[in-house]
């Protein structure tokens, strides 16, 4: 490299970092501006969940004692519990420990969930098992004609 | 840091072929150059076309009950997915677009000559699965129009000799157009066409990578008379050139995508009667206005079968351009293949805006 070429660079240098900074910049604010929208763009957005405050679960005929049957309950399941005195409880069917549905089983009358072997009475609290809290306790009313009447499950 | 990278890999890989052929690529500058950057467009585009389809993925759902709704949900719902969704739609377009001005603009050039027969050839067979990424995902949200050009579509291919009928149900799914033929092709568009595109463009660019830029032959009777044609260092200078065209499909791209949003119209019914003003995308017009315009039947022949015979044989005539245009391997381009071709474009335009105005 001759003196007059190295003295060329020298002069340029300041010029070429500028432009060079100024095309980065542009590259980069290219990137972002496409990067940005792609980012809001997979998180998903939030269910706008119905607000479901209560649901008809059947006509009473159609529940005998000591079963359970899980119903949808808005989005989440809900189970129902007819009791060996022919009692209605509802719980949310959605066990706290890692959210399997749980299931009524008639020979011992409790409700239990098969993922994680947890055990709830009939009242929602844990007998055994990793469930950390009880289940959600639901209401149960039963409404209508006598004989006729619907069960109707809802959020207290 | 990038220099740490590179040595990095370089220790591992050894890049020093890699690094030698980046730094002696160079690109011919002649008066026609502008028409290498077609390609690259092109290939930009293709980019787009894979990012916000896989985009798309995340939210589509492939049956007749919610494929509508869930493109409803992507455009209504999720943030920025209107834009996801009109950049693909309007990008699918200019994909389209730019494939035939880089397909014509190769042509007029004689880039087709010996020795890049095969470059060419995997160039059209991809124009032909672009056309093919085009009628099958304008199916995918199932709205009244795309069920409907679907039933036309595929009808049309019913008209083919002796595999007519099989080639319907192989496509449908059935016979009908339903929920079957809506997964099919939801298969043939995210699975099938992306796969033979993979291995097409590989060798498509594989190929002009070793084989260089070709220059038209008016370049090559100066190049041959002597004279020095000046080169354009592959990087980083053509890489910018090629960069600033990418930036120019971007702007368009961005404002399309703005301010003609893609619409999304009603949700396909299969019994209610065809919505007026029914028409293909605009790269099938031409083709759709030819068959309208054929009478039913021509010397015996049905004129759906006559139309797709044409269709065919030209598709073919395309796909052998090299091997019948000999003379100009040598520098002597057939003026009667010329004239050919430019009265192609001209039929290609004039019946793309006949069967716009005319539906």
């Amino acid at each position: 490299m001759s003196s007059q070429d190295a003295h060329l660079q020298q002069r340029e240098s300041p010029r070429r970092t500028f432009l060079d900074t100024l095309l980065g910049l542009g590259f980069a604010s290219t990137f972002m501006s496409i990067l940005y929208p792609v980012w809001r763009y997979v998180i998903p957005p939030a269910n706008a969940e119905p607000a479901t405050d209560s649901v008809v679960a059947g006509k009473v005929s159609e529940f005998r004692p000591n079963t359970g049957a899980v119903l949808k309950f808005g989005t989440k399941p809900a189970i129902l519990v007819r009791t060996s005195d022919g009692q209605f409880k509802a719980f949310n069917a959605v066990c706290t420990h890692l959210e399997c549905t749980v299931q009524y089983k008639s020979e011992t009358s409790q409700i239990w969930c098969a993922c994680h072997n947890g055990l709830y009475d009939l009242s929602g609290n844990v007998i055994s098992g990793p469930p950390p809290r009880p289940l959600e306790v639901f209401k149960v009313n039963l409404r209508g004609e006598p004989g006729q009447e619907d069960v109707v499950i809802s959020r207290t | 840091m990038t220099e740490h990278l590179f040595a990095w890999l370089d220790e591992r890989l050894d890049l020093s072929e890699l690094r030698a052929f980046v730094a002696e690529k160079s690109v011919p500058k002649h008066r026609h150059s502008v028409w290498y950057y077609m390609g690259g467009i092109t290939l930009f585009l293709v980019g787009v076309q894979v990012a916000t389809g896989i985009l798309l993925l995340l939210y589509y759902r492939p049956s007749a009950g919610e494929a509508y709704e869930s493109v409803k949900f992507i455009v209504s719902q999720v943030q920025f997915g209107w834009l996801i969704r009109n950049v693909h739609s309007w990008s699918a377009n200019l994909l389209i677009l730019m494939a035939f001005v880089h397909l014509f603009s190769t042509f007029f050039l004689r880039a087709y000559r010996k020795p890049r027969e095969l470059t060419w050839i995997t160039g059209v067979l991809l124009l032909f699965v672009m056309m093919g990424f085009g009628f099958s995902g304008y199916l995918l949200p199932w709205n009244e129009l795309a069920f409907f050009a679907t039933k036309v579509g595929t009808g049309i291919a019913g008209a083919i000799p002796f595999v007519g009928d099989f080639m319907v149900r192989f496509l449908r799914g059935g016979d009908d157009v339903t929920g079957a033929t809506l997964t099919r092709f939801y298969g043939i568009h995210v699975a099938i066409l992306p796969a033979i595109t993979t291995v097409l463009l590989g060798v498509h660019l594989l190929f002009i990578q070793r084989q260089g830029m070709s220059v038209p032959p008016s370049v090559e009777k100066r190049e041959q008379a002597g004279e020095k044609i000046p080169q354009e260092p592959f990087f980083p200078n053509y890489v910018l050139h090629d960069v600033m065209w990418w930036y120019v499909a971007l702007a368009v791209l961005a404002a399309l995508a703005l301010f003609l949003p893609w619409e999304l119209g009603t949700k396909a019914d299969a019994f209610a009667p065809v919505p007026a003003g029914i028409r293909p995308e605009w790269y099938f017009l031409a083709m759709f206005q030819t068959l309208k315009l054929i009478p039913s039947h021509v010397l015996g022949i049905e004129g759906e079968m006559l139309g797709v015979l044409g269709f065919s044989l030209a598709a073919l005539l395309l796909l052998v351009m090299p091997f019948l245009d000999r003379g100009a391997a040598v520098g002597r381009p057939s003026k009667i293949i010329t004239a050919a071709a430019v009265l192609t474009v001209l039929y290609l335009i004039i019946f793309t805006i006949y069967g716009y105005l005319a539906a």
